[in-house]
């Protein structure tokens, strides 16, 4: 008898629950039943995936006229080949109706794959899918639950050795800050892909891990994607207050209770009760504590084209704040580079504002040098929503950023 | 979403049972991130000039100033090392916050005086600025600042004076500028075009979230997009500080009323993002425009912050 594996998808029509059981019977075969949970009040399709199966060339011929239409923003999985592979492709909602008709014109057969994709849940199966596809490289450690019982994820980027000094990164800490998980996911990918081939990166990851949390606060962004776009903080209750939540970046040992945060729970800066009292900050806490040899720390936020560095509680300039000050503007150079992105730099005091309780705050007072905090595009015209065609150029930007801190971490050991 | 990003993200898991029983295989969809918007991508705007590194530092400053600058603003570093009540006077570093916020200040005050459906003002570098102290009255920035229609990406600089009133009253700040109207892109037929489109009693204009959740506004909805962002200045404008910085952060409802007086209204509910605070704050707003009388805002409400309320989300 060997071992069965089972995965399960399921998806619901309706703004529902879905109860998702999935049996090994006879350790042999997997048997999924979905069931909806209460009852469906409107049905909202937003992106379907369609399996498409062209059966002669001018059904073929069809789906590569559908594919060309840009405006439509198809994502094509598994393209047009021939008439013997089917064809996968994500619709977006606006398009549906489109596509149907046109598929419906040449009489070309499909089904709805998947009804309605949820995005969030998505980056776990991505994290999943990465690691079992590139398991001498990408691992995955569970350094925690988040309020709600989420796993906080954190994928190792490694080429082995036994506590290498290592890089940490992290992005959506601040929920409703969208542009940061979708480049976290493309930081993720792009290392994987680029390993072995991009001399600088290589030559990093053959001295150095890369640890990189993509979603920081699951609770927050599952809630921006149910609720309300705009939350920004955790979603822990505050017991004697009817508002929800703490600002994770002031949860932190770092100058907490002073100024720069505040004490109310309905404050989007709420500290919280205590320093690390939010689960998901003491997840980072204890595991940056316990591996020992963090040499660069980098947070990763959105908006106003900044690159920051410590301190953020008070106006004492950190120890190294000249070298700080160098490798940023490196950085920001390097960054604009690409697509003449201005970014401003400095002190988080000199070029925001003041804020206490603060992650690199602490990272840095931990003894992490090379300790940073990013604000991605833009400055304000879409601010937490910017657009999905500038999530790419910004992912892409910022890495060149990234590649230039963890560069100059992996050549000035301390 | 790129196709090149989603043949990367791409995955098909198969499972398989053992000892020939029937196979039960799952394909497990691709993952996705963002849909993608509707209409075509439109570049990201590059500056014409060589990309100019923005300073961050006091002490370590890219573009050459004199040493007798420099060592004004060290002294005035070490003045204000200890304690960040005090406010800088003098001069200031133009990419730190104080000077950033009275300059955001001055593009609110500009998008009241020349914003449009078509004209929509954001600031793009502070070049210079010094702060002084009016006693009771208050204290007043004089910048040199670099705007940018966020339209058509003409920019354009000029000076400015941002007093922020002194004593417990307050009030809003007063902006005075060198800026004397739009030079080169001209958007008068635009403005005339869509002016006539929409002033009707025939189906008022009605749509909300622009942008949505993915940044996405719906066609033909822009203009109404930017109006609202110009309209938002007013309540920017006067909500202002030396302690916050204002963004639009949304437009939740459009409604069009009938055309009074020539001028087309819209009813706005908007959400407003404060830097500082980092707070979201609901707004309602009577819009008014025409061409030739640019965009009024008035019966300004503040709506309260509701914590059980969920606002619906676009999908």
């Amino acid at each position: 008898m060997g071992v069965c594996v089972c995965v399960c998808v399921c998806v619901c029509v309706c703004v529902c629950v879905c109860v998702l059981m999935c049996v090994c019977v006879n350790g042999c075969v997997c048997v999924c039943v979905c069931a909806c949970v209460r009852a469906c009040v409107r049905v909202f399709t937003r992106h379907q995936v369609l399996r498409i199966s062209a059966k002669d060339e001018l059904q073929l011929s069809a789906l590569r006229d559908l594919e060309a239409l840009d405006h439509l923003q198809l994502d094509i999985w598994i393209g047009v080949r021939d008439v013997s592979t089917p064809v996968d492709i994500r619709v977006p909602a606006f398009s549906l109706s489109t596509v149907k008709s046109h598929l419906d014109y040449y009489e070309i057969q499909y089904s709805i794959m998947i009804r309605d994709l949820q995005v969030h849940d998505s980056i776990y199966n991505f994290q999943d899918m990465l690691v079992s596809e590139n398991p001498n490289l990408v691992s995955k450690i569970v350094i925690g639950r988040s309020y709600e019982g989420r796993p906080i994820n954190v994928l190792k980027f490694s080429t082995g050795g036994t506590s290498r000094p290592a890089i940490w990164l992290d992005t959506g800490i601040h929920s409703r800050e969208w542009v940061t998980q979708a480049s976290g996911t493309w930081f993720a990918k792009n290392i994987v892909d680029t390993y072995g081939k991009d001399q600088v990166l290589t030559a990093i990851l053959d001295k150095m891990d890369i640890f990189l949390e993509i979603v920081t606060n699951p609770d927050g962004f599952a809630y921006t994607h149910s609720k309300n776009r705009m939350w920004r903080k955790t979603r822990k209750p505050n017991p004697g207050s009817s508002c929800v939540g703490v600002d994770p970046n002031r949860n932190w040992d770092a100058g907490f209770g002073g100024a720069g945060a505040s004490s109310s729970p309905c404050s989007e800066t709420y500290r919280g009760p205590s320093a690390n009292s939010e689960s998901e900050v003491k997840a980072i806490v204890d595991f940056v504590k316990s591996h020992g040899n963090m040499k660069a720390f980098v947070s990763i936020h959105a908006y106003s084209q900044m690159l920051l560095f410590p301190y953020g509680f008070t106006k004492s300039p950190a120890r190294d704040h000249g070298e700080l000050n160098e490798l940023a503007k490196k950085a920001i150079t390097n960054l604009a580079s690409l697509y003449g992105t201005r970014y401003r730099y400095g002190s988080i005091i000199n070029t925001i504002y003041q804020a206490s309780g603060g992650t690199i705050d602490w990272t840095y007072d931990q003894g992490i040098k090379y300790s940073y905090t990013f604000e991605l595009r833009d400055t304000g015209r879409y601010g937490f929503i910017l657009p999905a065609n500038q999530i790419l150029p910004t992912a892409k930007e910022t890495w060149l950023a990234l590649m230039t801190i963890m560069d100059h971490s992996s050549r000035n050991s301390y | 979403m790129s196709p090149a990003l989603m043949r990367v993200l791409r995955v098909v898991v198969l499972l398989s049972a053992v000892r020939g029983a029937p196979l039960a295989t799952v394909t497990l969809p691709p993952v996705i991130l963002e849909p993608v918007p509707l209409e075509p991508v439109a570049p990201v705007p590059v500056p014409s000039e060589p990309v100019r590194v923005d300073s961050g530092a006091d002490q370590n400053i890219s573009i050459p100033i004199n040493t007798e600058q420099q060592q004004q603003q060290q002294q005035q570093q070490q003045q204000v090392s200890l304690d960040v009540d005090v406010m800088l006077t003098g001069e200031l570093n133009p990419n730190h916050y104080p000077a950033r916020r009275a300059a955001q200040v001055v593009l609110h005050h500009l998008n009241t005086r020349y914003g449009s459906p078509y004209w929509w003002g954001a600031l793009r570098q502070v070049h210079k600025a010094t702060a002084e102290a009016l006693g009771d009255s208050g204290r007043k920035y004089s910048l040199e600042v670099t705007l940018q229609d966020q339209i058509s990406g003409t920019k354009e600089t000029c000076t400015a004076e941002v007093v922020f009133p002194g004593g417990p009253a307050g009030g809003p700040p007063q902006v005075t500028t060198s800026y004397e109207g739009k030079s080169e892109i001209n958007t008068q037929a635009q403005e005339e075009a869509l002016y006539n489109q929409y002033n009707t009693s025939q189906n008022l204009l009605s749509g909300h979230n622009l942008p949505d959740s993915y940044g996405h506004v719906a066609p033909g909805m822009e203009p109404f997009w930017h109006l609202g962002g110009v309209a938002s200045s007013f309540v920017m404008l006067k909500e202002s500080s030396e302690n916050t910085l204002y963004n639009m952060a949304q437009v939740v409802s459009v409604t069009q009323l009938a055309t009074e007086n020539n001028q087309l209204r819209f009813n706005y509910d908007v959400l407003l993002h404060e830097m500082v605070s980092q707070e979201i704050i609901h707004w309602k707003l009577l819009a008014s425009w025409s061409p030739q009388e640019g965009v009024k805002a008035s019966q300004m409400e503040l709506l309260p912050k509701c914590h059980h309320c969920e606002p619906p989300q676009e999908h």
